[in-house]
């Protein structure tokens, strides 16, 4: 496959992706810690991947072989327009199985397969900051960063146990990275983040609007904080999956009617048909 | 009164000078502090009497001087470490309890704050201590989980100051703590901190204009004026024979003190 000879490879310019892959090589550095790089205009609206499909195009090499989640699910328009604009823009093979992909770049999940050393998670980010919603003023929370004065943080989560008994942090649940910095792990749900923990695969956070790359490299602790009382629990709903049969995956709800009719289905949907496939192989 | 007779002193200052432009908002001013001793510092307003709170708890700097606590220089030790010693040994209370709460964060969580900041871990712990606490303050513990806005003005005061003293610090900084609220809050609140002041043995520095609340708490009393210290001593002796023509003044402007 070619790519359109009107763009650069990848889109971005060389020297623009030099700049961010300065940005990774110092976020892989120094595990957790968020480093600003100069974000581009991209021709998608922020919010929709900016950040991941800047550090996706950064890394990206002709040999790549790339699959793009939102929600887990590889047929949602985020997912499908990320990947025909790097099929058209770098010529490279795109695909809806994770493992055969050697670049994931996703939206709001990890994976249910187990991730390899060979493979790249690229996640994409709305707020990095983790500290934001307590901390109003930037240059304050840099300053907490630099000084792991992360107090804070469990006033968050003791607010929640104080009024609903328990942590109800579901998604974008705060950890700690390397046992030094408290990094967002962008919005996935908090059932995905004993993932994170000495994950095999390199993974990168690109925020586009908020101009900021920061990275996990392989087997790095990530801890999700809790309380030595209410011990972190990853959240999932109490079902099997409707259509492969699993009770161990991330599941969503899906209304079939409109008189209250729903099933549970995996959210991952690579992961789902595989199961299904190997359910039809074996019968 | 056995403890303030030790010979180190907690706190030192030594001739702390600051400008702010053509204004000497701090003019060559020494003071010690020893442990369990409450020193006021009282003046007019923009006598230096905030900058100098300021400046000693690290918060600011003077154009020349020293400040050492326990032999540490604090103008010169790192952020992180002031920082540490501000969330561990020392405490701020602010006149407006806004400036020393967290607002949108229940009683129990504002308390809680210093705890997990200094490493707490279990909840339930937490929960005790900030229990214990608002007891302390004389607040019933049920409205633990309020967030302090629905408090009235002295009941956040008295908030603010279990939150600071939560991790028992030796030092206690208060910039006018009895500002703004009532004369019968006032009252109650004086009455509570002189209390904790001698359970826990604090050095309290406490800056204020009302005569009355340093003869009530302080030991020792430092009048300021244009950023000098014209006069200083126990508390009694500077109020019931004051040497310095402000002070003079001061005192006999203070309708029965």
């Amino acid at each position: 496959m070619t790519h359109d000879p009107g763009y650069n490879f990848a889109y971005l310019d060389e020297s623009t992706k030099r700049m961010i892959r300065r940005a990774i090589l110092k976020a892989v550095a120094i595990p957790g810690h968020q480093v600003p790089f100069g974000s581009r205009e991209m021709p998608l609206p922020y919010g929709w991947g900016t950040g991941g499909i800047q550090v996706t195009a950064a890394v990206l090499g002709p040999a790549d072989v790339l699959k793009v989640i939102d929600q887990g699910s590889d047929d949602t328009t985020n997912a499908v327009s990320i990947r025909a604009f790097f099929r058209r823009t770098a010529g490279i093979a795109t695909t809806e199985s994770t493992e055969a992909a050697t670049i994931i770049q996703t939206r709001h999940r990890i994976p249910e397969r187990k991730l390899r050393e060979d493979q790249i998670l690229v996640y994409q980010v709305p707020i990095p900051e983790p500290l934001g919603r307590l901390e109003p003023r930037i240059a304050e929370t840099r300053r907490m960063h630099a000084m792991a004065d992360y107090g804070l943080m469990h006033v968050k989560l003791y607010e929640d146990i104080a009024r609903h008994g328990h942590i109800a942090t579901s998604y974008s649940y705060p950890v700690m990275v390397n046992g030094r910095y408290l990094m967002s792990p962008s919005p996935i749900p908090a059932f995905d983040n004993p993932k994170m923990d000495q994950m095999p695969a390199l993974q990168l956070f690109g925020a586009g609007r908020e101009k900021r790359i920061y990275a996990v490299p392989p087997y790095t602790s990530v801890k999700s904080l809790d309380f030595d009382d209410h011990p972190f629990r990853p959240i999932r709903a109490p079902h099997v999956c409707e259509l492969c049969g699993s009770g161990d995956t991330y599941l969503d709800e899906v209304l079939t009617d409109d008189v209250g009719g729903r099933i549970f289905v995996c959210s991952d949907t690579d992961f789902c048909s595989e199961r299904q496939a190997m359910k039809e192989a074996a019968e | 009164m056995n403890e303030r007779s030790s010979k180190t002193p907690l706190l030192t200052a030594r001739d702390l000078t600051l400008r702010f432009g053509r204004i000497a908002a701090l003019d060559g001013v020494d003071l010690d502090i020893h442990p369990g001793e409450v020193v006021a510092i009282v003046g007019e307003s923009g006598s230096g009497k905030t900058t100098l709170l300021r400046v000693l708890s690290g918060l600011m700097r003077p154009d020349a001087g020293e400040v050492s606590y326990l032999g540490q220089d604090v103008l010169g030790m790192s952020e992180a470490a002031r920082r540490r010693l501000m969330r561990t040994e020392w405490g701020f209370v602010h006149q407006n309890p806004r400036d020393g709460l967290r607002m949108a964060v229940s009683a129990g969580g504002n308390i809680g704050e210093r705890l997990m900041a200094t490493g707490a871990r279990h909840y339930g712990n937490i929960r005790e201590q900030a229990s214990h606490w608002l007891t302390r303050v004389e607040i019933d513990p049920a409205r633990m989980d309020e967030v302090p806005a629905k408090f009235s003005g002295g009941m956040q005061q008295r908030l603010q100051i279990a939150r600071t003293l939560v991790t028992l610090p030796k030092l206690v900084f208060m910039d006018e703590p009895t500002g703004g609220l009532d004369v019968s809050v006032q009252a109650r609140l004086l009455d509570l901190i002189r209390a904790l002041v001698a359970d826990l043995g604090l050095a309290v520095l406490i800056v204020t204009h009302d005569i009355a609340a340093a003869r009530l708490l302080a030991h020792r009393m430092l009048v300021m004026r244009h950023g000098v210290v014209v006069e200083s001593g126990l508390t009694d002796r500077v109020l019931d024979d004051p040497q310095h023509p402000y002070t003079q003044l001061l005192v006999s402007s203070v309708l029965a003190a």
